[in-house]
């Protein structure tokens, strides 16, 4: 596991969780939910990427970039798990920051994008290569545009909530997601697989857990006044 | 329409003898004269103002193209304001480059080199050299116009629609061109468009080139043999038949394109087929089959092109050269065998498509023999230039200049024609020189040829003969500062088609790329002059003679410009055929047709 | 005027030809077995047509320049013999170049793709996509998985759709990026393409050939130097074609093995 990666997704879960927070009143009741996102079984083996093809990315890497399909921690943690409220929030409003997705050696940073509805999204090229950014939507309009190096960062939005491919035609490994979704409530995993849902009002809530290999999993929660639900989910992992 | 038995007539004289019937009056109202007009002189006007919007479309094109390739990093000046999502800041995308490319193929070698030599100049002249009032089939006429007309709306639509214009070339070779939107950006609607705009262009077609085959075989006045036609109406003819058999393919071929991009057909994709992570919905075509469609109809384009060239130059050397051309029967049969060749060889563009190896060796020879009717009319025309007394107008000089251009762009062709050396050269930058020299410039120097030669016809205005050879000699010069380096980047195995050299091996290629562009960009600013010409003359040029140049073909025994049944409702009678020139005493030529009750002047 | 066109042709000429000659732009170094042939092909071409079009535009040039002199009276003179000279000259003169360029040109031809493969080459399945190379070759076991489209997932290296949960012989398939391969040892690709059209140049090796999706086509070369040179592609394949290519990595054959079981999965 790459350092800057985990970094990144710390700071990324760290910054929606306080987003999140700062969104609701701190005087409402509210109430948190959070857990741990594990796997059973055998997960497939994270396999080194041959850039050699593109010899400019292949330099910024000192070891080779693994695969990302399946990222794990310690204790059997998954990363890279989007954990939302599918059910009993409302639609928030979408943030003004924009989400940055950058293409770096090469590789998309972060993995997972998640934003909301409306939010923007603004993507960099940060090589000396073209890319071509194709996210394979099917709900919302697909497109597919080149970004040469020196190119000033695409800006886009969704407008319908969606988990989307996202991939680079020019090259092939490169594979990541956005994951575009109505609630601003959400979370996404690092290497501990930990997640934290904060600032709910109480209530009944469906909580979903996405992953882009093992698929969503789904719980009901009854969030109190004050305190933490604890909510775990557990995905059944093949080596295949 | 039945021979009068009143009138005798003679066996060397052609079976017709009543003037054509044009089978409309003439013209009333606005419309009716400059727009839907019946009438083949507007019509190859129209298509000519066709091919000068086409070749001025065109021609931007190249120099954006062009710029991005010798200046991959900087931002192209103005081009972000005009294509802010494709070339963002003005740094122009791969996807925008292919398109240009794209673009600027399908415009130059449909809308420029078939409308401007073929459909233009051979409508205008053909009817007045063989003797008739119009075209055999006036209304077939004035829809293949439009039709045209209506192919290149919808080509130019294609830059408008979201996903861009198409980005597969004009080959548009499948299934990249069939699978839609999941290849790239400008395979959606885009790639639909232009399939859609070269089907229209087909029947526009298909409908003049039967035209000029029933006029040329049907309507030729009194005493004009097939023998007595002038060169340049035997290249009209012959290339409408070619024109009929080519795009007749063609024309089927881009519907089953059509079909597989808009109706889920497999005509031309092949099953198993991944494209941006989805598996495609098709099974059991062949990419192949397109390409083999494609190149029956590509090959023998090439010579639709350029055999209008060899008429014009083998119709005008000799009136300037001011004695007979050499062997005109030779180079009627020549034009016949190259005819007939150009439908034997398609194969050569497929040397390492994946077909059979064994008929590469089999497509080689006949594309090695065509080069000796070839050689044959190039030798002819240069035993014609021996001991002439050259009058060195515009139009003469462009002549020269084509057989000039067309052995160089020809000679390259014996390197192609060998699937051995195509192994190494097929995909460079030697057949981007190759095809340019020999089907792009040679033909742009035919067209320029003919335009300077019947402009005074057209327009009863003579053109600026200073600005026309300043034109003549800077374009010659610029074309070969920019077609003939490609050549030597072929040769280093610089691949066509990239819009940026990140290669090691390619990088070097970068000086000789700026190069070219500088001749390019020079080339294109020395068009403004033929422009300027143009407009300039058309206006205020000095009023041209019935024959200023001392011809004789039919079209100059009447006036500049003729009135609009030609030949002012008399039968013209051809006595002699068109290349009496050089004979003793004063003038030293002799009119085809005998019209000496016609006024000179309209 | 006619003076002017003619040394305006003689100086085009000139320098078109010596460019050419000084071999300022050249084919690379050839580090083929079967380049050799394509080589003297060339020079033999280049040759012949060099000499075609030198005379050719000097012949041209010189009758404008004579043709431009104004001096002369009377009618003009018509070449000696009128056109069947000219006919005759063509005929046996490009005639001649064509036999002989289609009887040594198609031996060479028929070097690279009528000979039948030879049994000891290496065998290295190539699949082509949108806009990369792949190159797998048999595991331990000497034995290539079989291909399923629908498992293809790029984002999880399986480039070519292999199923190692059901199929043993997959599971230590051998996929690179790079083209590696032993020295003066006969290879055997097979090429077959993901998606659409590509092709496979290797302007060192003197090698092109197009990949056609649905077919699986074979190509073979025999690479003489231990050298790293660049794949590309030449067949429009979209917008990344300009930067579709991959490495060919000539090793020893000792290099070659250490290379292999460095790569075991």
């Amino acid at each position: 596991m790459n350092t800057r990666k985990l970094l990144y997704s710390v700071v990324l879960a760290v910054g929606a969780t306080t987003s999140v927070a700062w969104i609701n009143s701190p005087d409402a009741p509210a109430g948190t939910v959070s857990g741990t996102i594990t796997f059973t079984g055998t997960p497939p083996k994270m396999r080194p990427i041959d850039m050699s093809k593109e010899p400019s990315c292949a330099r910024q890497h000192s070891t080779p970039v693994q695969t990302e399909n399946v990222v794990t921690g310690p204790g059997n943690a998954v990363q890279n798990v989007v954990v939302y409220i599918s059910a009993g929030d409302q639609p928030g409003a979408a943030p003004a920051e924009a989400v940055r997705y950058d293409q770096k050696g090469c590789e998309y940073l972060p993995h997972v994008a998640v934003m909301q509805v409306g939010q923007r999204l603004e993507i960099y090229n940060n090589d000396q290569t073209s890319h071509n950014i194709h996210p394979l939507a099917r709900v919302n309009p697909e497109w597919n545009k080149s970004q040469p190096p020196g190119s000033p960062p695409l800006t886009s939005s969704y407008a319908s909530p969606e988990f989307i491919a996202v991939k680079c035609n020019i090259h092939p490994w490169m594979h990541g997601y956005f994951a575009v979704l109505t609630t601003s409530h959400y979370s996404l995993t690092g290497n501990d697989g930990k997640f934290s849902l904060t600032g709910l009002a109480p209530g009944k809530y469906t909580i979903t857990a996405w992953h882009e290999k093992f698929g969503s999993q789904s719980q009901e929660v009854t969030v109190g006044a004050t305190g933490t639900v604890p909510a775990n989910f557990e995905f059944k992992a093949l080596p295949y | 329409m039945d021979p009068s038995p009143a009138l005798s007539v003679g066996p060397e004289q052609a079976h017709r003898v009543e003037p054509a019937h044009s089978g409309h009056g003439p013209p009333r109202g606005f419309f009716r004269k400059h727009v839907f007009s019946l009438d083949h002189k507007v019509i190859g006007r129209q298509y000519l103002d066709l091919a000068l919007i086409a070749v001025a479309t065109g021609m931007v094109l190249s120099w954006l193209m062009r710029f991005h390739l010798a200046f991959p990093s900087s931002p192209v000046p103005g081009l972000g304001t005009v294509a802010p999502t494709a070339a963002a800041g003005g740094i122009m995308t791969p996807e925008l480059y292919l398109a240009l490319m794209t673009m600027h193929g399908t415009i130059m070698v449909f809308f420029v080199l078939t409308t401007a030599p073929f459909a233009g100049f051979g409508n205008y002249v053909l009817p007045i050299q063989v003797g008739a009032e119009d075209m055999a089939f006036p209304r077939f006429n004035m829809m293949s116009f439009w039709v045209t007309f209506v192919a290149f709306l919808v080509l130019i639509a294609a830059f408008f629609v979201s996903e861009g214009p198409p980005i597969s070339g004009w080959t548009a070779y499948a299934p990249l061109s069939a699978l839609g939107k999941d290849a790239g950006p400008g395979l959606g609607l885009g790639q639909t468009l232009w399939a859609v705009s070269i089907a229209i262009f087909c029947v526009g077609q298909l409908l003049g080139s039967l035209n000029f085959i029933a006029t040329t075989l049907d309507l030729r006045t009194r005493g004009m043999t097939l023998m007595r036609m002038p060169l340049s109406t035997w290249a009209w003819f012959i290339t409408s038949i070619i024109g009929l058999i080519a795009f007749s393919v063609l024309l089927p071929a881009c519907i089953l394109l059509i079909l597989d991009r808009v109706a889920g057909t497999s005509f031309f994709i092949p099953g198993g087929l991944v494209v941006s992570d989805r598996l495609q919905p098709h099974e059991g075509g062949s990419p192949l089959l397109w390409q083999h469609l494609f190149w029956f109809f590509g090959h023998p384009e090439v010579y639709i092109a350029i055999l209008p060239g060899f008429g014009i130059v083998s119709h005008i050397l000799p009136v300037f050269a001011r004695k007979p051309l050499l062997g005109p029967r030779v180079v009627i049969a020549c034009l016949v065998a190259i005819g007939f060749l150009s439908y034997t060889v398609w194969g050569h563009h497929m040397f390492l498509s994946g077909m059979n190896p064994l008929s590469a060796t089999l497509f080689s020879v006949p594309t090695l023999v065509i080069t000796i009717p070839a050689t044959i009319v190039v030798l002819l025309w240069i035993g014609t230039v021996y001991g002439a007394r050259m009058r060195f107008t515009t139009p003469a000089l462009f002549c020269l200049g084509f057989i000039s251009v067309f052995v160089s762009g020809g000679i390259s062709g014996f390197f192609l024609a060998q699937p051995s050396i195509d192994t190494y050269l097929h995909g460079t930058y030697f057949v981007v020189g190759h095809f340019h020299f020999v089907m792009g410039v040679a033909a742009m120097f035919g067209i320029f040829a003919g335009t300077y030669f019947w402009f005074p016809k057209m327009f009863g205005r003579m053109m600026n003969e200073k600005l026309g050879k300043l034109h003549f000699f800077l374009t010659l010069i610029g074309v070969y500062c920019t077609f003939m380096p490609m050549h030597y980047l072929g040769l280093a195995g610089n691949v066509r088609r990239y819009s940026a050299f990140t290669d090691d091996y390619m990088a070097g290629s970068l000086p000789l790329h700026k190069f070219i562009t500088m001749a390019a960009l020079f080339t294109g600013a020395v068009q403004l002059i033929f422009f300027i010409n143009l407009f300039y003359s058309r206006l205020r040029g000095p009023i041209a003679p019935a024959n200023p140049w001392q011809a004789t073909s039919l079209e100059w025994s009447i006036p500049s410009p003729p009135p609009f049944d030609n030949f002012g409702g008399r039968i013209p009678t051809v006595t002699h055929g068109p290349n009496e020139y050089g004979i003793e005493g004063q003038p030293d030529y002799i009119m085809q047709a005998t019209l000496e009750d016609l006024p000179e002047h309209a | 005027m006619g003076k002017l066109l003619a040394g305006l042709l003689l100086v085009i000429t000139g320098v078109s030809a010596a460019v050419f000659a000084a071999r300022i732009w050249w084919l690379p170094p050839d580090i083929s077995v079967l380049g050799v042939g394509i080589d003297r092909q060339m020079g033999e071409t280049m040759i012949a047509s060099g000499a075609l079009f030198v005379l050719s535009q000097l012949v041209l040039a010189i009758f404008i320049w004579q043709s431009s002199d104004t001096s002369k009276t009377g009618p003009p003179r018509i070449f000696p013999g009128g056109a069947t000279p000219m006919v005759v000259i063509a005929t046996l003169l490009v005639g001649a170049e064509i036999l002989v360029l289609t009887l040594v040109g198609t031996r060479v031809w028929g070097g690279i793709f009528l000979s039948p493969p030879d049994p000891h080459a290496l065998a290295i399945d190539v699949q082509a996509e949108q806009f990369a190379y792949y190159f797998r070759y048999p595991g331990e076991d000497g034995q290539l998985g079989a291909t399923h489209p629908e498992l293809i997932d790029d984002g999880n290296n399986n480039f070519f759709g292999l199923d190692p949960a059901n199929d043993i012989a997959a599971r230590d398939d051998i996929v690179s990026g790079s083209l590696v391969i032993p020295v003066n040892r006969p290879i055997l690709l097979n090429l077959h393409s993901k998606d659409v059209g590509h092709a496979f140049y290797v302007p060192d090796l003197r090698i092109q050939q197009d990949f056609v999706p649905g077919l699986n086509i074979p190509l073979q070369f025999t690479a003489t130097q231990i050298v790293k040179k660049e794949i590309v592609c030449t067949q429009l394949c979209g917008l990344g074609h300009f930067n579709m290519r991959a490495y060919l990595d000539v090793e020893s054959a000792e290099q070659f093995q250490q290379w292999l079981r460095d790569q075991a999965p």
